[in-house]
């Protein structure tokens, strides 16, 4: 059967476990009707041109995985930015581990979907902002439709949370192949501040397609910043649908690491209704094999005097392909909004490919907006005057990536968090270096 | 110390070194100077080992050691330091971390562990200072931005840290006032030692008043026509180079 009518068949299924009679069901309901109209995306739609989801497919998925799936803490540490205290919402084949996570309903709530969709504490919350965003096309309907557990977050009004939180989804690999659709909730009320690492990782090799959705709210004078750390198995895809609306004055910035996994699709939107709007989106991505990353940023400036800025820094070898797609929209009220978007990337060899497409509609007549786009080889010159300093050609060409790919990582302001990317890097160019540049 | 027997090399076949001949020993400064094309900066790529030269025939020798079959970086391992005519612009690596990511592979290939936090941060302050470069200045991307003079001075900044057995100096001067002239010619002579050696490629005598070479050579045509003692490159001086090629008709 394909995936699409299995997803379709086990509707009934998934109905049977959960509260119908609530207004979500009605939303998801919707959803499901939209999903079935439209099906899964194909090369033939404009924005998945480059990008072909047939190959994963093909695999028979387990879509509610049903065995209780424990892991130890040893096995795993080592996928938590574990140096520091943090927060943590841990789950596991998509089923809340309460073992592994660290919540709190202290001054403010990090807490799981599931409760926030049933209890009525969280109901004006979840009235206000569940599936406000989230656009209504094909992937992000289906995980709408599905739509039961994931991580809820509110921070409250001049509320500092003063530790990151964690949010890590693990696959065991129990089932030959698992799909899973996580659905997230993180509102920011005014001047409150909170920072957010997430990752998908698979325990196994056996084949993980992760349809994700995170829905974003930043309200007034808020601060929200989020680091995404893909780098899982090879045999693990995501498509990460991240959908983030501002208010005046607030700064949310997201930074998506992307060095593992099979296929990675990051549909990541802003929108900012407000003005003095910052909002920031940045990317390394680190590739081989045959892995494929797409990245498709969308910035709406709905207000004047907003900026966006747009950095994402690509290093593709062997026969990886790339996409970057960013699109920015300046509507006619936007005056004097600055956006820039730079997107700069390197073939390390001639098999790898890379599609970059910055798409710029601008309606406003008073605006900056830029945008750069490089695709280079790494610089002979620059190699050779680092090995007649002694530096070996692998830890030469090291090097020069890491430096490339720095003004990236130079950003991140939890200074765990860019030491373990710096070491992940590290990793993946094959050197033991102390970089710290 | 080094030993260059009948070297000819050419780049996308165009003959470039036509047979040339120099030998280099310990203590000893040498001045190649000549007229542009010559083939100066071609000798010095090739002493560092640049793949760009096809080596068609003649041997380089180092301490009796063939450097011909040797990647650059193992040629640096051995002691052979060449400052950059045009040094290349490294962005997001700062001079500090390139000497010391620079120092410690040198050491890791000599077996050694790296060189201690400390020492190494002693060793930077001291011979920043003999180069009179400013501790703000470490900090910054490798020679992204530098003037002239700072990309040249930074040179002889990496070759004092790293102490070579050889140091080639291809048109260290060139771009320098007369103030960094003094400076960086104070740094190289500093250096100088029994032990090592220097090889000095300039187009002008003005280097040369600072750093006294023992021996000067004339390379022209890819060869090395002729060879003096310092007075030579005065005479090169006022007179250019056309007596040399009268010379070499007659």
């Amino acid at each position: 059967m394909e995936l699409k009518d299995k997803l379709i068949a086990s509707y009934v299924a998934f109905e049977n476990d959960i509260d119908t009679s609530s207004d979500i069901h009605e939303i998801r309901s919707k959803a499901f009707q939209n999903f079935e109209g439209l099906g899964f995306p194909t090369k033939k739609l404009e924005a998945w041109k480059y990008t072909s989801l047939n190959s994963i497919l093909k695999q028979d998925y387990s879509l509610f995985p049903n065995k209780e799936n424990s892991i130890q803490l040893a096995d795993v540490q080592k996928y938590f930015i574990h140096d520091i205290d943090t927060y943590k919402l841990v789950f596991i084949d998509g089923k809340y581990s309460s073992f592994l996570s660290e919540t709190t309903h202290d001054t403010f709530d990090v807490c799981l979907m599931s409760s926030a969709l049933a209890k009525p504490k969280y109901k004006a919350v979840i009235e206000n902002y569940f599936n406000k965003i989230a656009r209504k096309d094909n992937l992000t309907s289906l995980n709408t439709a599905f739509a039961n557990e994931g991580a809820y977050i509110y921070i409250p009004r001049n509320v500092e949370v003063e530790k990151p939180i964690q949010i890590i989804n693990f696959t065991t690999g129990s089932e030959a192949a698992t799909m899973l659709q996580p659905r997230n909730l993180i509102v920011v009320e005014q001047n409150a501040h909170v920072q957010i690492i997430e990752r998908h990782q698979s325990l196994t090799s056996n084949p993980v397609l992760t349809n994700a959705v995170t829905e974003i709210f930043a309200a007034k004078d808020a601060t929200v910043d989020i680091y995404k750390i893909q780098n899982d198995h090879k045999t693990a895809s995501l498509i990460d649908n991240s959908y983030i609306e501002q208010k005046s004055n607030s700064v949310v910035s997201v930074h998506t690491f992307s060095f593992g996994g099979n296929i990675t699709r990051n549909n990541l939107n802003f929108y900012q209704r407000g003005e003095h709007i910052d909002s920031i989106l940045k990317g390394i991505t680190i590739i081989e094999g045959k892995q494929h990353v797409d990245h498709h940023t969308m910035v709406q400036h709905i207000e004047p005097n907003c900026e966006s800025h747009q950095d994402y820094k690509g290093i593709f070898d062997e026969r990886s392909t790339g996409v970057f797609n960013g699109k920015v929209i300046v509507n006619k009220e936007a005056q004097k909004t600055n956006a820039y978007q730079k997107n700069n990337n390197i073939l390390v060899s001639d098999r790898a490919t890379i599609n970059a497409k910055p798409q710029l509609e601008i309606f406003a007549d008073d605006v900056k907006c830029s945008h750069g786009c490089t695709i280079g080889q790494l610089d002979d010159e620059a190699l050779f005057y680092m090995q007649q300093r002694g530096i070996p050609e692998k830890e030469g060409k090291a090097l020069l990536m890491f430096a490339f790919a720095n003004t990236v990582l130079e950003s991140v302001k939890i200074p765990e968090v860019k030491q373990r990317i710096a070491k992940i890097i590290a990793n993946k160019l094959n050197v033991k270096m102390g970089f710290e540049l | 110390m080094l030993k260059i027997e009948n070297l000819q090399a050419s780049i996308d076949n165009k003959l470039i070194l036509k047979g040339l001949n120099l030998e280099v020993k310990a203590g000893e400064v040498h001045a190649i100077m000549g007229p542009n094309g010559a083939g100066k900066s071609t000798l010095a790529n090739i002493i560092a080992g640049k793949d760009d030269y096809e080596i068609s025939s003649g041997t380089i020798e180092l301490n009796g050691e063939d450097l011909s079959e040797l990647a650059p970086e193992e040629r640096a391992h051995n002691g052979v330091f060449l400052s950059f005519q045009y040094p290349v612009e490294i962005p997001g690596v700062s001079v500090t971390n390139f000497i010391k990511t620079a120092i410690n592979q040198t050491r890791k290939a000599k077996g050694l562990e790296d060189m201690p936090a400390k020492e190494m941060l002693k060793m930077i302050r001291e011979k920043s200072e003999l180069l009179e470069i400013d501790r703000k200045f470490l900090s910054r991307s490798l020679n992204e931005g530098f003037s002239g003079g700072e990309k040249k001075r930074n040179e002889i900044f990496q070759m004092a840290m790293l102490e070579p057995k050889l140091a080639i100096l291809d048109e260290t001067d060139s771009g320098l006032d007369i103030d960094a002239l003094r400076i960086v010619a104070n740094g190289v002579n500093k250096l100088k030692s029994k032990d090592n050696a220097v090889i000095v490629i300039t187009h002008y005598q003005r280097l040369l008043e600072y750093i006294v070479p023992d021996f000067v050579h004339v390379l022209y045509d890819g060869k090395i026509v002729k060879t003096g003692d310092a007075s030579l490159a005065l005479e090169l001086e006022a007179k250019g180079y056309d007596w040399i090629k009268e010379e070499l008709v007659q």
